[in-house]
């Protein structure tokens, strides 16, 4: 998947962390993360719910404030320590787009499909006169007909038929970038295929970037380029989406990569499985935030915080004391088991 | 509907309060579906006919007063005469004007008084919210008759003063139910597609928010206009009606006040008494279809 500028960022995220107050509580939803959007790109953000990849997509579009760290497009700071105003956040409104989850709750049900992919160009400001060219081409673009679509309600619609409208609207812009946040989990398996079929030519044709947010690994692996793995708030795993669930380094992600079922005769082999619950956001354990539930736990992980290090392949990194040279040969030791 | 949608989930979705269409399913169809809705529109633009042409088609001049004191139903008076002598079918024909423009005109202001602070506080949230709700509360709470009853008191008594009294103290549960439906639609992911395009506030009230609340808004007022003619008719009952005009409610009064019900003068306290009941009727059925319609919850027919 080889773009232009394979190297240029279309969004920087730096040391972010957003934080919600809850019944009186500071809760920490991102707590700094660090994350290149490269052009082009398929990167996938996974992990439980209430890990925070939500609210770290709704980062990316400055849709809520930082407590700290900030957000670039192109270089640019528009949301966080040292934003640059309005015109950064109108650059981003208008190269950025998002697709959500619920195709039922996306689209308005008092708008025609009409008025929901013209909305874009509305609110931007593109002329009215080109409105109606681009409107049709989007919905072309996601396989709809133009002349049988553009007078319907949602309510006539199908799941799958809503989802492609809600694409087509984040298109009628034509963005650089489309934040995906769950866009398939709502729909039936064979709707799913469609749906991501659309994305994918779409990524192919207009050079587009995508962020794909999902708790199903199999999904990130077969689709992107990068995956990102989330724990309570925080990138624990990145690389290569091959090498993050061929070759995990971290032990939640080789844990999410074990509880995927495998069709293989015999089980293939030994298999760790998690226990215990997503702690609650308002009480992170101290040291290692995985450590109450990590099978592979030694001395200092319940007082040392670990930050992301490489870790095996190329630009691989896994905030995990079992790749921190520094630690004891213990650690060594149980790296190697 | 095509597709792979299951109904059951579109039900379920209808029934958490996803909004629904009121142009769509006609508004006909709504109203003269059933036979308690027709004769609910027919009684309802029967009275609004009486309203505004009640004077034209009045017999008698329903003030003046003659030696024929409280006769009962003849040739000359149908419905016989009041305690003044004066013709009691006159006096009815005359009064519905009053029920109908204080109902409607006082429900007017409490719809939009409710939907203003409705929307900013659902909207906005946070202190501004706080406030309002706690002003709604406050509203929903106290009883409403005795209030209007002190501020009917404390103004001079005119059709204006009556319309303003029961107008502000009938908002709060207009303001309850649209401040609940912006709390969920604001939530709605349309919505937050709008803000991820750099939509302003203003803009997504207009094209999000106001669509979808304007049906239950509509409904809702529909019930404040019963409130509303029953609230005149209970103050104008109570001699704080506007003295210069005749409604059916200080015809009861009167009535009372003149020992009618004791001399079994049952033409002077029957027709005005029917009147108010079957508008009141009329007007909360058709309000109860609406709402009904928009709330599949409540509908046991299907």
């Amino acid at each position: 998947m080889a773009t232009a500028e394979p190297n240029g960022s279309l969004i920087e995220v730096r040391d972010l962390a957003i934080e919600f107050s809850a019944r009186g509580q500071l809760a920490r939803a991102v707590d700094g993360v660090s994350l290149d959007w490269r052009r082009g790109e398929i990167l996938g953000v996974v992990g439980e719910s209430g890990c925070g990849k939500s609210t770290l997509a709704r980062a990316m579009l400055a849709l809520v404030e930082p407590a700290a760290g900030s957000v670039s497009l192109r270089g640019q700071v528009v949301s966080g320590e040292g934003a640059g105003g309005r015109k950064g956040v109108s650059d981003l409104r208008r190269r950025v787009q998002m697709i959500f989850q619920d195709p039922y709750q996306t689209l308005n049900p008092r708008q025609r499909v009409e008025a929901i992919v013209t909305e874009p160009l509305r609110v931007q400001g593109v002329p009215e006169g080109k409105h109606d060219e681009r409107v049709r081409r989007a919905l072309d673009d996601v396989g709809l007909d133009p002349e049988r679509y553009l007078g319907r309600y949602p309510h006539q619609l199908s799941g799958g038929q809503r989802q492609r409208v809600a694409i087509a609207a984040a298109l009628v812009l034509e963005p650089e970038g489309l934040i995906c946040d769950e866009p398939v989990s709502m729909l039936d398996a064979s709707v799913r295929a469609q749906i991501l079929s659309v994305l994918l030519e779409l990524q192919k044709r207009r050079v587009l970037a995508l962020v794909f947010i999902t708790h199903d690994l199999s999904l990130a692996w077969s689709l992107c380029d990068r995956i990102a793995v989330m724990y309570l708030g925080r990138i624990v795993e990145q690389g290569s989406a091959v090498d993050v669930i061929e070759r995990p380094k971290h032990p939640y992600t080789k844990a999410l990569v074990n509880a995927v079922p495998v069709p293989e005769a015999g089980g293939g082999g030994r298999r760790e499985l998690l226990g215990g619950e997503l702690p609650d956001p308002t009480a992170i354990p101290p040291g290692c935030r995985f450590h109450p539930r990590c099978p592979r736990r030694f001395e200092p992980c319940d007082s040392v915080d670990p930050s992301l290090m490489p870790a095996g392949g190329r630009d691989q990194l896994a905030a995990c004391l079992l790749h921190d040279p520094a630690q004891s040969s213990a650690a060594k030791a149980a790296a190697d088991a | 509907m095509s597709g792979t949608a299951t109904p059951a989930g579109l039900d379920a979705r209808a029934a958490a309060g996803a909004p629904v269409e009121l142009a769509d399913e006609r508004l006909r169809d709504v109203l003269l579906g059933t036979w308690r809705g027709r004769i609910s529109v027919g009684l309802l633009g029967f009275f609004i006919f009486i309203a505004i042409f009640g004077s034209l088609l009045a017999p008698d001049d329903p003030y003046a007063s003659s030696l024929d004191v409280l006769a009962p139903p003849s040739w000359a008076h149908p419905l016989g005469t009041t305690e003044q002598g004066s013709d009691v079918l006159s006096q009815l024909l005359v009064g519905a004007r009053v029920s109908i423009v204080v109902g409607f005109a006082a429900a007017a202001i409490s719809a939009l008084l409710g939907s203003i602070v409705g929307l900013t506080g659902g909207y906005l949230g946070g202190w501004p919210d706080r406030i309002l709700d706690a002003l709604e509360n406050w509203f929903l709470v106290i009883p409403a008759l005795p209030l209007m009853i002190v501020l009917a008191r404390l103004l001079d008594p005119s059709l204006g003063v009556l319309i303003l009294v029961i107008g502000l103290t009938s908002w709060a549960g207009t303001g309850r139910i649209v401040r609940a439906q912006v709390l969920t639609l604001r939530e709605r992911a349309f919505v937050e597609r709008a803000k991820a395009l750099g939509a302003g506030d203003t803009y997504v009230i207009r094209t999000h928010i106001l669509p979808n609340t304007l049906p239950l808004i509509f409904a809702n007022t529909v019930l404040i206009v019963a409130v509303a003619i029953l609230s005149e008719a209970a103050l104008s009952f109570l001699g704080l009606g506007d003295p210069s005009r005749i409604s059916w409610g200080t015809m009861l009064e009167n009535a009372f006040d003149s020992g009618a019900p004791s001399a079994e003068a049952w033409w002077y306290v029957i027709p005005p008494g029917l009147c108010i009941t079957l508008l009141v009727l009329s007007v909360s059925v058709i309000g109860f279809l609406f709402e009904e319609h928009i709330n599949p919850r409540l509908r046991d027919d299907r």
